[in-house]
């Protein structure tokens, strides 16, 4: 590992100058992706400005939503009542994500920046990977590839984002609280990310030095239903090859509003706005979740070792909505 | 915190000073004072500094569950987190786990059902379950299992381990406190 300064930020503004700065800066929370591959050598920053002891602690409630701090960790976010009770889909997108161990340590603001998964990515000696050496070519198209992302990808980036929860927020609406030295703004979560067949290297649009101090989640009306469903190699502690949340409000017989996310398919957590647009206004039936899943699956862009995750999708995006609605084949 | 100017970097930016890290944190109920490289792990620090080898060092890497201890008494993983993060801290391994002839209820359990073989991840398992009962995911085999997933044992102990678990949860949990 580099060596490097470990900096104690005393406030937000400390922190937020001391990084816009200092273009060799990085903020430190969890450290679960930052630690990880400072380890590695794929990041080696020269400044560490550790965040933890900031005031973006914890969760306000308000009447339709709620406001998650920065450094609210994941298990504590899974355990607020009102997440259990009017958002599963987040806490189950969440406690299907790392560890305990990882998910007491991890930090809300961390989750949605954490880095792919991309083993080229992560293994420095690796020559070809545009988004740590830009114009280097991809490993992984060429390459064993698996984890990786076959939705808003091209043939120089396949890299997955692999967060469980910004599967759920992108569906949710979810709206990223930001402080630089210039003030603040806020974004919504679906704008927030970048598509790697952009530019491999900008993977969202904060700028250096950027601080994300929160995260505003809308509450699901009453009555609406929501899940999360991950399949994985292994049964647990394991990232998704393939994952959907979905969100419904199904009044008379009718789906009234959809929100759908996919995850393990994306170079961002994926918002599958065509199939919310099959299913708003039919009937909650196995057909037109098909026709959904066809429409959500219609861009995909695949290597050999990621062509099944079309299917995968498809078949996981299916099963998740008829066992929120409790549809059967 | 004081800081001792100490090493020189020149990387891609300015050259700049790096200065060791002066830490003091509680380590299984005792003050301690590390003063270090700011890239010591907390694993690096028990093990090589403080001289608290129970806590094992696996993958280094976050993926395997051997280096579980407490902070501030929810179990994390000591390979992803810095020294210099654990000022103030309350820090509890598996040394302060129990003591000689009075093991913790869980070390028991793990003796009585085999709940290892080459006993490497075991400090982990134990300090995994600890917290496990504690955080009251006990109610099932699965529910065990699933909130275990952070703790990999080599030797496919895992069985036992459940069964481990599951009598001292059956006993009432561990009233032996850390
Ligand atoms: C073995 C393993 C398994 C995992 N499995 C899963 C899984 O199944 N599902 C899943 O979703 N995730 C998984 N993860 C990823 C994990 O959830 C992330 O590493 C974690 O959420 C990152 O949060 P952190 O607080 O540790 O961030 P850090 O590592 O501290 O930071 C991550 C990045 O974000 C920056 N940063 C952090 N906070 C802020 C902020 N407030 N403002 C601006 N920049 C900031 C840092 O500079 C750094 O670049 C896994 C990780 C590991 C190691
Ligand atoms: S998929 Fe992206 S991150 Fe992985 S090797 Fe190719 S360019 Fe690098
Ligand atoms: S040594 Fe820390 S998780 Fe493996
Ligand atoms: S007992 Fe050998 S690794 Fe678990």
């Amino acid at each position: 590992m580099r060596a490097f300064e470990y900096v104690r930020a005393a406030d937000v503004d400390a922190a937020v100058a001391t990084v816009t700065d200092d273009p060799f800066a990085s903020y430190l929370a969890g450290g679960t992706t930052q630690v990880d591959l400072m380890k590695d050598g794929v990041l080696a920053p020269e400044r560490l400005v550790d965040i933890t002891r900031l005031p973006l602690h914890g969760i306000e409630h308000g009447p339709d939503t709620i406001h998650v701090g920065a450094l609210t960790t994941m298990e504590e976010l899974a355990a607020d009542p009102t997440v259990v009770a009017r958002l599963p889909i987040v806490r189950e997108a969440l406690l299907l994500g790392a560890s305990t161990q990882l998910r007491n340590m991890a930090t809300i603001g961390g989750n949605l920046l954490q880095r792919t998964r991309c083993r080229y990515f992560r293994d420095p000696s690796v020559p070809a990977c545009n988004k740590r050496s830009p114009g280097s070519g991809c490993a992984a198209v060429t390459g064993a590839a698996r984890m990786h992302a076959i939705l808003g990808v091209s043939d120089r980036c396949i890299a997955l984002h692999a967060s469980d929860v910004a599967v759920a927020l992108v569906a949710l609406n979810a709206v990223v609280r930001i402080q630089g030295d210039q003030g603040r703004r806020s974004v919504p979560l679906t704008e927030f990310y970048l598509e790697s067949a952009e530019d491999p290297v900008a993977e969202n649009m904060l700028a250096h030095g950027e601080l994300i101090t929160g995260i505003e989640i809308p509450l699901l009306p009453e009555g609406a239903r929501s899940g999360y469903l991950k399949v994985r190699d292994r049964v647990s502690y394991e990232f998704a090859l393939v994952s959907a949340g979905v969100a419904l409000v199904i009044e008379d017989g009718v789906i009234q509003d959809a929100r759908i996310g996919l995850g393990g398919v994306g170079s961002k957590p994926w918002r599958a706005r065509s199939a919310e647009e099959v299913l708003i206004g039919a009937p909650p039936a196995v057909e037109t979740y098909r026709a959904a899943a066809a429409a959500a699956l219609a861009g995909a862009w695949t290597v050999p070792g990621t062509a099944f995750k079309v299917e995968l999708a498809q078949r996981t995006l299916v099963r998740t909505l008829q066992n929120v609605t409790e549809v059967s084949s | 915190m004081t800081h001792v100017p100490d090493v020189q970097t020149t990387g891609a930016g300015a050259p700049r000073t790096v200065s060791e890290v002066t830490t003091t944190l509680t380590v299984n109920g005792e003050q301690r004072t590390v003063s270090a490289d700011p890239r010591v792990t907390l694993l690096d620090a028990l093990r090589d500094r403080l001289g608290l080898t129970g806590t094992k060092k696996g993958c280094d890497q976050g993926a395997c569950g051997a280096c579980t201890v407490h902070v501030d008494g929810k179990r994390v993983l000591a390979c992803l987190t810095l020294a210099a993060q654990c000022e103030g801290r309350e820090v509890a391994t598996i040394d302060g786990l129990g003591r000689d002839g009075e093991p913790h209820p869980l070390q028991k359990a793990f003796v009585d059902h085999d709940g290892f073989q080459c006993g490497y991840c075991t400090p982990g398992q134990i300090m995994s379950a600890v917290a496990l009962l504690e955080e009251g995911r006990t109610r099932t085999d699965v529910e065990i299992r699933e909130f275990m997933s952070g703790n990999l044992c080599r030797c496919g102990a895992y069985p036992n381990i459940v069964a481990a678990i599951r009598q001292v949860a059956s006993e009432g949990g561990s009233d032996a406190r850390l």
